[in-house]
C-alpha cells in the first residue's frame, strides 16, 4: 500500500471505487463472454452448415443469419449501447448497470465473434468432412466431432481475440452507468485531472490483454495437431 | 456383387452444366479389384463417390450385396418387397458407413491419435468400449501399426497415414473398400507398399475394391479388370490383361503406352532417330506375345523359316494380374514374300503384330 500511496496519491484516495470498478468489469466480461461465446458458437456453426456446399445447406437460413450478424455488425458500439436501451429494459427489467450492459455487450460482441467462428470452422478441410460422411456420420457427428474437434486451435484464437475486443467494449459500457475501468478513469482520472489514475488503468488494461493474449497462444499452440489432453490406450 | 446400372451425374453450375457421368454401367464381381482409369476430370471421382452416395446421383440404379438402391430425380429410393422406398437421412448414413474409403490425402482427423482415429467409426455406434478396443487393436494389427497407437497423425509418414485411413475404413467390416487415388500423394516405396496392403486385405478378407487411378502402374499391381473413363463416359472394359493385350480405344492405347518402356517408340519416331530408320525392304512392326506364347521361340522361328533379320528397338515383359504378356519392337529385313509370309507366320501364333513404318512406303 505504501508504493501506491506514494507514487499514485490520488489512486490510493480511490482505491475502493478501483477494486469496485475491475470487479464490474470482470463481471461484464464474464456473462457477457459467456454468452456471447454460446451464441457466436452457435451461429458460426449454422453459417458453415446451411451455406452453399455445406454439409446442410440451407439457403434460406443462411440468408437470415448472415444478414443479422452483417447488420449488427456495422452499427458502432456507442450506438447500439443506446439504441438497445429500450430493448433491455424490457428483457433484464433495468437498462443501467453492470447487468444492463450485458445484453448491449452481448449484442456488440456475437457479429464478430459468429464471423471469427466462421472462418475458424471454414479452415477444416472439407476431405475430413467427407471421410466422416463416408464413414456414416449424420449431421451432429460431423458438428462434434469433425468441424468444432479439428477447428480446436483456430476456435481459441478468434476466441481470444474476441475476449480482448470484449474488454474494449466494456470500458464503452460506462455510457450506461456500468461503471467498470472505463468509467472509473474518465470519472476519477480524466475529469478531476488525475493522471497517475489514468495511467494505471492503462496498465492494467495492458496486463489484461497481454495475459488474454499470452493464455490464448499457448493454448493454440497446445492443442495444434493434437489433444489438450491426451488419453493413451 | 456391384451392379451399377445407367448412373448419370450432371453439375449445374453458373457456367453451364457439367455432365460429369453419363449413363455408366458396369458390374464388379465380389472380390475383385477393379481399377478405374482416366484423366483428370474424367468423372472417376464423382462415379465412385456415387457409389456410397456421397454424391446423390441423378437417375441410375446401384446394387450392392441386397441393397438396391435406385435413384430418381435426385431421390434416393431402395427396392424391397413392397415396391419403392425413399430412404431417410439415418438409413443413408447406415448405408455408408457400410461401404469403406480411403483418399488421396488420407482425411485423418489431426487432433486425434491413431487410435482414436480408428475407433471414429465405432464410437457411438451402440459398441461396447471394450469391443471397440479389441477390435482398434485388431485393425492395427492387419495394417501392421500397432506401435504408433498413442501417435498423433502429424507424426506419422505419408504411407504410414494411409494405413491409418485403411484400418478406420475397415472398422465397420464393409465389404466394399472405395479408394480414390489413395496413393497418388505417396513415394514409389510407399505405394508400392500400400498397394501390396490392399491385394493383401483383397486375398485374405475377400475385400471388393475399386480403386481409382490415373496411373496405368497401379492397375498394373493390383487390379484383375478395368474401366477407363473420359469425359463421364466408360469408353472402355474389361480385365486388365485383355486391356493390355488389345487396347481398343485411343485413350486406352495412350495410358497402356505411358506405363510400358514401348511406349518410348513414339519419342524415337517424332525425333527421327536412326533406330527406327528403315529403307526399302524392311518394316518397324510392334509384336504383342500374349501369355500362350510367351516364353516359345516364336520370333526365331520365324526369323528361321522366312530367312528374316530382326533387329530389336524396344522390347519388354509385364507380369499383370492375368499373367505374362510380352511385347516387342524391331526392325524386320528381308524379301517382300518372306516378310509377308513371316508376319502371317507370327499372327497366326498368337502374336499381335502392327506395322508401324513401312520401308516399301
Ligand atoms: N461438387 C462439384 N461441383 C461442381 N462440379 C464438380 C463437382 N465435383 C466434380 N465436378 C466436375 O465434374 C467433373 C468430373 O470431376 P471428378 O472429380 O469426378 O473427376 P476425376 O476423374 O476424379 O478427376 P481427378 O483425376 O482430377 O480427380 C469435373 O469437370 C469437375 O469439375
Ligand atoms: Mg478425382
Amino acid at each position: 500500500m505504501g508504493i501506491i500511496e506514494r507514487y499514485t496519491p490520488n489512486l490510493y484516495n480511490y482505491f475502493d471505487r478501483f477494486l469496485t470498478s475491475c470487479s464490474a468489469t470482470f463481471e461484464m466480461f464474464c456473462k457477457a463472454g459467456a454468452i456471447a461465446f454460446v451464441i457466436g458458437l452457435v451461429l458460426g456453426v449454422l453459417l458453415v452448415v446451411t451455406r452453399k456446399g455445406g454439409i446442410a445447406r440451407n439457403p434460406i437460413l443462411y440468408q437470415l443469419t448472415n444478414a443479422l450478424v452483417n447488420v449488427l455488425r456495422s452499427i458502432p458500439f456507442i450506438i447500439l449501447l443506446i439504441f438497445l436501451i429500450p430493448l433491455t429494459r424490457k428483457v433484464v427489467g433495468t437498462a443501467i448497470g453492470v447487468r444492463g450492459a450485458i445484453l448491449p455487450l452481448v449484442a456488440g460482441t456475437v457479429p464478430f465473434y459468429t464471423r471469427q467462428v466462421e472462418v475458424a470452422l471454414s479452415g477444416v478441410e472439407p476431405g475430413k468432412v467427407e471421410a466422416a460422411r463416408s464413414m456414416g456420420s449424420g449431421l451432429l457427428g460431423l458438428i462434434f466431432r469433425v468441424y468444432l474437434h479439428e477447428a480446436v486451435p483456430a476456435l481459441i484464437r478468434v476466441t481470444t481475440v474476441t475476449a480482448i475486443s470484449l474488454i474494449g467494449l466494456t470500458t464503452m459500457a460506462g455510457a450506461v452507468g456500468a461503471g467498470g475501468i472505463g468509467s472509473f478513469a474518465i470519472n476519477y482520472g480524466q475529469n478531476q485531472n488525475h493522471q497517475d489514475i489514468v495511467n494505471v488503468c492503462v496498465v492494467a488494461l495492458l496486463l489484461v490483454v497481454f495475459a488474454l493474449q499470452t493464455i490464448g497462444n499457448l493454448l493454440a499452440k497446445r492443442t495444434t495437431n493434437r489433444a489438450l489432453i491426451q488419453r493413451r490406450h | 456383387m456391384i451392379e451399377i446400372q445407367n448412373l448419370s451425374k450432371t453439375f449445374h453450375l453458373k457456367t453451364g452444366d457439367v455432365r460429369a457421368v453419363q449413363n455408366v454401367s458396369l458390374s464388379i464381381a465380389d472380390g475383385q479389384v477393379y481399377g478405374i482409369i482416366g484423366y483428370s476430370g474424367a468423372g472417376k471421382s464423382t462415379l465412385v463417390r456415387c457409389l456410397n452416395l456421397l454424391e446423390v446421383p441423378d437417375g441410375g440404379e446401384i446394387r450392392i450385396g441386397a441393397d438396391q438402391i435406385v435413384l430418381q430425380n435426385g431421390r434416393i429410393f431402395r427396392r424391397d418387397q413392397g415396391g419403392l422406398r425413399r430412404i431417410g437421412e439415418r438409413q443413408l448414413c447406415a448405408l455408408r458407413s457400410g461401404i469403406g474409403m480411403i483418399f488421396q490425402h488420407f482425411n485423418l482427423l489431426d487432433r486425434s491419435t491413431v487410435y482414436e482415429n480408428i475407433a471414429y467409426p465405432l464410437k457411438y455406434s451402440g459398441m461396447k468400449a471394450g469391443a471397440v478396443r479389441e477390435r482398434v487393436y485388431e485393425l492395427l494389427d492387419l495394417v501392421d501399426l500397432r506401435d504408433k497407437v498413442n501417435v498423433y497423425p502429424a507424426q506419422l509418414s505419408g504411407g504410414q497415414k494411409q494405413r491409418v485411413a485403411i484400418a478406420r475404413a475397415l472398422a465397420n467390416n464393409p465389404r466394399v473398400l472405395l479408394s480414390d487415388e489413395a496413393t497418388s500423394a505417396l513415394d514409389p516405396d510407399a505405394t508400392e507398399s500400400i498397394l501390396a496392403l490392399l491385394k493383401d486385405l483383397n486375398r485374405k478378407l475377400g475385400l471388393t475394391i475399386v480403386l481409382i487411378t490415373h496411373e496405368m502402374a497401379v492397375i498394373k499391381a493390383v487390379c484383375d479388370r478395368v474401366a477407363v473413363m473420359e469425359d463421364g463416359r466408360v469408353v472402355e472394359e474389361g480385365s486388365v490383361y485383355e486391356i493390355f493385350a488389345h487396347p481398343q480405344t485411343g485413350i486406352t492405347r495412350r495410358f497402356v503406352d505411358s506405363s510400358s518402356p514401348l511406349g518410348k517408340i513414339d519419342r524415337l519416331l517424332e525425333e527421327q532417330s536412326p533406330l527406327v530408320e528403315i529403307g526399302p525392304g524392311q518394316k518397324l512392326v510392334k509384336l504383342i506375345f500374349r501369355k500362350e506364347c510367351v516364353g516359345e521361340a516364336i520370333v526365331t522361328r520365324a526369323a528361321r523359316e522366312f530367312g528374316l533379320d530382326f533387329s530389336i528397338v524396344l522390347a519388354n515383359v509385364e507380369y499383370l494380374q492375368g499373367g505374362p504378356i510380352g511385347g516387342l519392337i524391331g526392325v524386320v529385313s528381308g524379301k517382300k514374300e518372306d516378310l509377308k509370309g513371316g508376319l502371317r507366320f507370327l499372327d497366326e501364333n498368337h502374336v499381335t503384330v502392327e506395322v508401324l513404318r513401312d520401308g516399301d512406303h
